[in-house]
């Protein structure tokens, strides 16, 4: 099962929020001994703010393993910042943070 | 299969008005990513062309040793109400990286893609339903897409 690591800092009223989620991002083209790796990649994520859905992603297999994003927010301190990410298995996962 | 994908993509950069045919590389490229998302990139690719260039930043590596992380960054924040921002990697096998929708968060959006070889890469900023593109070429010396 996929990690995330999700941080969230508030500086000047702007919310920077950096996720790395570890997920190996397979496009389906790369063979591993002769025979083509399946693929597995990260769909849909979407980054939410008290609640409120702020950025909704739609990811390709182009994006680096072990994806990594960061995006600003306008917040202050300890609002929640939430991650949900789906990926073309089917596989979910979720990750929430207080911002500091 | 790669020989014809090294043809067409010979085709597309020898006229810039056929550039366009980096989105015929896509249906035979593609199967294995989601039809919704193919759409997208379908659509992108039409948008790349008609974009004018745009007023935000936007900060990629001018070489790239390993394509397997390029990192990238587009900023925006200047620019009000940001709707959408995509990446898109012309010489790549899918050549939509990723689209953002924002609603609420700064025009601010940074990532690491994959390249296969070296491309142009465009920025592609949507504010108040107008899309404006930046440009710029990364040269890859080792390629992250496989084969």
């Amino acid at each position: 099962m996929a990690s995330i690591k999700l941080k969230s800092k508030v500086r000047k009223g702007v919310i920077s929020v950096k996720c790395l989620i570890k997920h190996p991002m397979e496009t389906g083209l790369r063979k591993k001994k002769g025979k083509i790796v399946p693929v597995n990649y990260i769909e849909n994520m979407v980054i939410l703010h008290n609640g409120n859905k702020v950025v909704d992603a739609d990811i390709g297999s182009s994006i680096s393993r072990n994806p990594y994003f960061k995006f600003k927010v306008t917040g202050k301190k300890g609002d929640i910042i939430e991650l949900k990410y789906k990926s073309n298995k089917g596989e979910t996962g979720s990750a929430t943070v207080k911002s500091k | 299969m790669k020989r014809r994908l090294f043809l067409k993509s010979a085709i597309a950069g020898s006229a810039v008005a056929t550039a366009v045919s980096a989105g015929l590389l896509t249906p035979s490229m593609v199967f294995a990513n989601s039809a919704s998302f193919k759409d997208k990139s379908d659509k992108v690719s039409t948008l790349v062309v008609s974009a004018k260039e745009g007023l935000f930043k936007f900060k990629a590596p001018k070489i790239a040793e390993n394509g397997e992380v390029v990192p990238m960054t587009v900023d925006a924040s200047k620019i009000k109400d940001v709707t959408d921002i995509s990446f898109y990697i012309k010489n790549n096998p899918m050549p939509l990286a990723a689209s953002f929708n924002l609603s609420g968060a700064h025009g601010y959006v940074s990532t690491r893609v994959k390249m296969g070889k070296t491309s142009l890469v465009i920025a592609l900023v949507t504010a108040g339903g107008i899309t404006t593109s930046r440009t710029q070429e990364v040269k890859v010396t080792i390629g992250g897409c496989g084969g």
